[in-house]
């Protein structure tokens, strides 16, 4: 690979740089800029389907939860409903204001997609399937992640209404509180793994997934970072800037057409994301259920592709999102931020001392 | 009751007590002497009048006035007072009992809007339902109805910062001083009308400090459609059908009152099949709009499932009052002598069905969220409603008894066979919204008690008896108060001897429970005010009318 | 060209006088196969994708959540967005009486409502005033107020009819044309510009 850190192995990009430089005699940096293009095309397609996928799984369970049927007539099991919402939404006007900050207000929704877009291309599919893979892969992933709340506030702040502001604020709060927690909780895992690549950590938990190698402070860890995971993401019961029976739709009020299609399907994709961090940093990423010593038991796991564990992963612990969504009253905003500074927080800190103690005196498997 | 009359006249020499045979005795005061006489009545011993179940604005052919009627916590004996307007018809005025009744302000209020009679010294004198430009004053029996003058416009209402107060001149002429609603430097965030949580076209206008309200401003008449002025044009059989439009998950109830109030008037009696028929519709309309309340309550907590579950219940109900009724909502089945149709073969059967498995569905609100954490913590002690207030304020239903006051009118005030039936009135003492919301999960066993009770026992007999094709009533006036699934529901019938109403005033339950939603959501959050308002379970065409 | 939907024969439909009225203007105004199919595509997702703005005045309202319940599901139509903010609805059911002082209201939202927008009539106070026609509060129908597409009586409509009703708007939906032609929207310009609301800035 040429091009730097940007590994497209989604493909056997191999064949494709060589396509590219050989047959068709295409400079070194064009060649480079041409893949690049093609990951992009690339990584938002998948996006984009997954997302609609998630809106699609979301619907379904919430049917569920509630004794329905949910959608089932557009499509083979309603499997095309998502799709028909996002063509209506494609072509839905998208109306403008007066008396607002255009330029911010026309930002927001792309810098919050762009945040989990970015995020989203940190997560490793597979083995060696990833689209950016450096040393720094898991902090890199909290930065851009935190870049959404960023639009939030602007979207907030831009569209000059008392609900969004009111919103976007509680946003604002919510999510750097939250961040603590997930930082915390990840720097957690990290110390067991000893790597901050996304690939080492998932490499590392060959043997054992990280959860059952750190037992009491990985478990801590994990529900810690599922409970800031699902308020980083504004999902129910922590949907406070949203909170549609207080504040109609929070800080998207006054976004219309594919404007709100964007944070319509951010909110689904981080879903996915937290799901897909939690699954790597917790539950091995693509690795396949390995138990020490149980090998013929890990051989048959081994014939699982890698991508299956993964998305298989992801969407159960979606499911456990999604399932206290549907089941969770709404917590307050004081009630919120207390949950965060008075105990996860300090929890946190413990466990990371715990979790050096467990390292250091060597008590994990 | 000459127990009560005698204290009046004891106290005030000279006073006219008129004691009617089938309704509340009524007192007669001149206006000078009101204020005085309302101070008295609520604190003398022994008649302790501190509830003000509302006032009916008059226009009598004698001139403007008001009927107060007032009810005891402790004696629960009820009275009215009759008080004519001073002035003449251009700016007719009454002293305002706003510091005596706090829930005045805003039944004044809705005189004012309504008659154009003034209330010295309210602090709040501004239009209720209509906007500030209506011409004219509707229920006036010489108000220009001509669609001309008060067009429907697509334009926005005027609105204004400022309310008026009134205070009488050494010469008996008003002065009117202006008072600003909100100081300029608040920051006020309008909730509602188009509001998910407002159940209804409902609107706030908060000032908010943060996260924190400092005040709301409640404003009505989105959904006022005008009924009392409706029934007086319509014979009374006719008005019957706009009961179910009021509060419509009190569709019975309501139905019930105003067909027990007209009976009443006529001397009419009706049989105990079709008496045994409309209690068993009350109770399950009051299961089914508890069941509601629990469902849209906890969406609008956020905990969304909920409503599934208990409109599933809802739904069994539904199925049953169908089969009988015909109609899933507005169901126009009580009439006067009865009610319209025999029951369905299979209502006992059904009833027992449903009977099975209401006890089970409770149990699984109560696990679902009564015990977790997460709602504990959004209601207990979240808008404290202390006794006195609820009182003051008139807040009754399950919504004042969870605030310590035993106000069930089927205990107090017993009608149709209510008193003959073992049910248990549900109190509770912490005044927050977790009790409120808990009054009304007990209440649903309750109700299904009442139920057990007759589902086996409904006797035989003609379910309508034969009435007069065209039912005139008799001169005179009846009021009085029956439980809807919501609270007090009061009818005020005023009659001139003709086919239709003189008057037909419509107390409702939710009007006081909306007004009170200021009082307690000062300095909760707004996410509060939800749970508040939500607790309350306001109906707004209910509130409206 | 049947317009139906799915699991709905034809012959079910109570007005299809009316639809192929609608389909005839189709055909004769003509378009080539490109823009048609995209318009077909168009159509498709508008007409299965019709989320409900959160709105209800009075009974009917009550209805529309039981639409949503267990037992009517309107997921299964993928009807169960509600959208509180206009912005991102597409329809309004009309739910229960309009009175004077809600009317600059409801015209408010429905003039926040992003294209394309449609109004459900919902119920004979919707339609008519229903009952309190005769009031001095309460405004005769909504028509006169914003154009109507689907008139749904009852008090309330049962549930299903609600379903009936939006599938009626579905089917409406598909017999539009995004790209010129005979479009709904052009009649909705013409109300507008007959019923304009003054001093609105946006």
């Amino acid at each position: 690979m040429t091009s730097g850190y940007i590994q497209a192995q989604f493909l056997d990009t191999t064949g494709v740089h060589t396509l590219l430089t050989e047959t068709l005699h295409l400079a070194p940096w064009a060649a480079v800029t041409v893949e690049c293009l093609l990951v992009g095309v690339g990584i938002l397609l998948v996006y984009a389907l997954l997302a609609l996928f998630y809106i699609y799984y979301e619907r379904k369970l919430c049917a569920a939860f509630q004794c329905r049927l949910g959608p089932n007539r557009v499509g083979p099991w309603g499997l095309l409903q998502s799709f028909a919402d996002m063509f209506k939404m494609l072509i839905k006007e998208i109306i403008h204001l007066n008396h607002i900050d255009r330029f911010l207000f026309a930002l927001a929704p792309y810098l919050v997609i762009i945040a989990s877009v970015m995020a989203f291309a940190v997560l490793p599919w597979n083995d060696g399937v990833q689209i950016i893979d450096f040393n720094i892969g898991i902090f890199f992933l909290i930065a851009v992640s935190s870049i959404g709340v960023l639009g939030i506030l602007l979207a907030g702040w831009s569209s000059n209404n008392k609900f969004t502001l009111i919103g976007s604020l509680r946003s604002g709060a919510q999510m750097v509180s939250y961040e603590l927690s997930i930082g915390l909780s990840v720097i957690t895992m990290v110390c067991l793994a000893g790597t901050m690549s996304v690939t080492g950590i998932v490499q590392e938990q060959s043997d054992l997934w990280f959860i059952f190698k750190g037992h009491v402070p990985a478990l801590i860890a994990f529900v810690i970072y599922m409970i800031a995971g699902t308020a980083e993401t504004n999902r129910g019961p922590f949907d406070l800037p949203e909170a549609e029976s207080e504040l109609t739709a929070g800080y998207h009020t006054e976004y219309s057409g594919m404007h709100f299609g964007f944070f319509y399907l951010a909110e689904y994709l981080n879903l996915f994301i937290v799901s897909g961090v939690a699954s790597l940093l917790f539950l091995g990423g693509w690795q396949p259920l390995h138990i020490p010593s149980w090998d013929g038991f890990n051989m048959v796991m081994d014939y699982i592709p890698g991508f299956i564990w993964f998305l298989g992963k992801c969407f159960l612990l979606s499911y456990v999102i999604i399932w206290f969504k549907w089941t969770y009253p709404r917590l307050r905003i004081d009630q919120l931020l207390a949950l965060e500074w008075k105990y996860l927080l300090p929890i946190n800190l413990f466990n990371l001392v715990l979790m050096v103690l467990v390292i250091v005196f060597g008590l994990h498997f | 009751m000459a127990n009560i009359t005698d204290i009046i006249a004891g106290l005030f020499p000279g006073i006219s007590v008129d004691t009617p045979e089938k309704s509340a005795p009524v007192v007669t005061v001149d206006d000078s002497k009101w204020h005085e006489v309302a101070a008295a009545l609520r604190d003398t011993k022994g008649l302790q009048m501190d509830y003000l179940v509302t006032i009916v604005g008059m226009d009598w052919p004698e001139g403007l006035g008001c009927m107060y009627y007032l009810m005891s916590s402790v004696t629960n004996e009820i009275v009215g007072v009759k008080v004519l307007a001073k002035g003449d018809r251009e700016q007719p005025s009454i002293t305002s009992v706003a510091d005596i009744w706090k829930v005045a302000t805003l039944y004044e209020r809705e005189v004012y809007d309504f008659f154009g009679i003034v209330f010295v010294g309210n602090p709040d004198m501004r239009r209720l339902f209509l906007s500030i430009d209506w011409k004219g004053y509707p229920l006036r029996k010489d108000y220009d109805a001509n669609p001309d003058l008060n067009p429907v416009s697509i334009e926005s209402e005027r609105q204004s910062d400022f309310t008026s107060t009134y205070s009488r001149n050494a010469d008996g002429t008003l002065a009117k001083e202006d008072v600003r609603v909100f100081q300029p430097e608040d920051f006020v965030v309008n909730i509602g009308p188009q509001h998910p949580a407002t159940h209804g076209v409902l609107r706030f206008r908060t000032a908010i400090d943060g996260e924190e309200i400092k005040k709301i401003d409640v404003y009505m008449g989105y959904i006022h459609r005008g009924v009392e002025k409706l029934c007086e044009g319509l014979t009374y059989p006719q008005t019957l059908h706009f009961m179910d439009r009021l509060d419509y998950f009190s569709a019975h109830n309501y139905h019930h009152a105003l067909c027990l109030l007209i009976e009443k008037a006529a001397g009419i009696e009706i049989s105990r099949r079709a008496q045994v028929i409309r209690v068993m519709m009350d109770e399950l309309s009051r299961i089914a709009s508890h069941c509601l309340f629990v469902g849209t309550f906890c969406m609008d907590l956020g905990a969304t499932t909920m409503l599934f579950y208990t409109l599933r219940v809802r739904e069994q109900i539904l199925d049953i009052m169908e089969k009988t009724c015909g109609a899933r909502m507005t169901f126009n089945y009580d009439c006067i002598g009865g009610v319209m149709a025999d029951l369905h073969p299979d209502f006992v059967k059904d009833v027992k069905e449903l009977l099975a498995v209401i006890p089970r569905n409770v149990k699984e609100y109560n696990d679902l969220f009564t015990g977790n954490v997460v709602a504990r913590n959004r209601l207990s002690g979240v808008g404290i409603l202390s006794r006195e207030d609820a009182i003051g304020y008139g807040v009754t239903g399950p919504s004042g008894r969870a605030s310590g006051w035993a106000c069930d009118m089927r205990k107090l005030q017993p009608y149709s066979i209510y008193s003959e039936l073992q049910f248990d009135e549900v109190v509770a003492t912490e005044g927050d919204s977790m009790a409120r919301f808990k009054c009304r999960l007990d209440e649903i066993l309750q109700s299904a008690r009442i139920l057990e009770q007759l589902v086996d026992n409904i006797p035989d007999g003609e379910y309508l008896v034969k009435v007069p094709k065209v039912l005139k009533l008799p001169q005179g006036a009846w009021f009085q108060v029956t439980e809807g699934c919501r609270g007090a529901f009061g009818l005020y019938l005023e009659s001139d001897g003709s086919t239709k109403p003189y008057r037909l005033k419509i107390a409702p339950p939710c009007l006081p429970q909306a007004a009170v939603v200021d009082h307690i959501t000062r300095g909760y959050k707004i996410a509060d005010l939800i749970t508040i308002g939500g607790s309350m379970d306001y109906i707004v065409p209910d509130i409206d009318r | 060209m049947e317009v139906t939907t799915k699991s709905m024969p034809y012959e079910a439909w109570k007005d299809n006088e009316y639809i192929e009225k609608l389909v005839n203007e189709l055909r004769e105004s003509g378009t080539n196969v490109v823009v048609g199919s995209l318009d077909k595509l168009i159509n498709w997702g508008r007409s299965n994708s019709i989320w409900p703005l959160t709105f209800a005045t009075s009974c009917c309202g009550i209805e529309f959540v039981s639409l949503g319940a267990a037992r009517f599901d309107m997921a299964r139509f993928g009807w169960e967005v509600a959208r509180s903010s206009p912005r991102q609805a597409d329809f309004m059911m009309v739910a229960g009486t309009i009175v004077h002082r809600m009317v600059p209201v409801f015209r408010r939202l429905y003039d926040q409502l992003a294209e394309p927008k449609y109004v459900i009539a919902c119920g004979s106070c919707a339609i008519s005033g229903g009952p309190f026609r005769n009031s001095y509060h309460v405004a005769k129908g909504i028509e006169d107020i914003v154009p109507v597409d689907v008139f749904l009586p009852g008090c309330p409509p049962r549930p299903e009819a609600m379903i009936y009703g939006i599938m009626q708007l579905s089917r409406k939906i598909k017999v539009e044309r995004f790209f010129g032609g005979v479009n709904r929207q052009e009649k909705q310009r013409e109300f507008l510009e007959s019923h304009p609301v003054e001093g609105v800035e946006d």
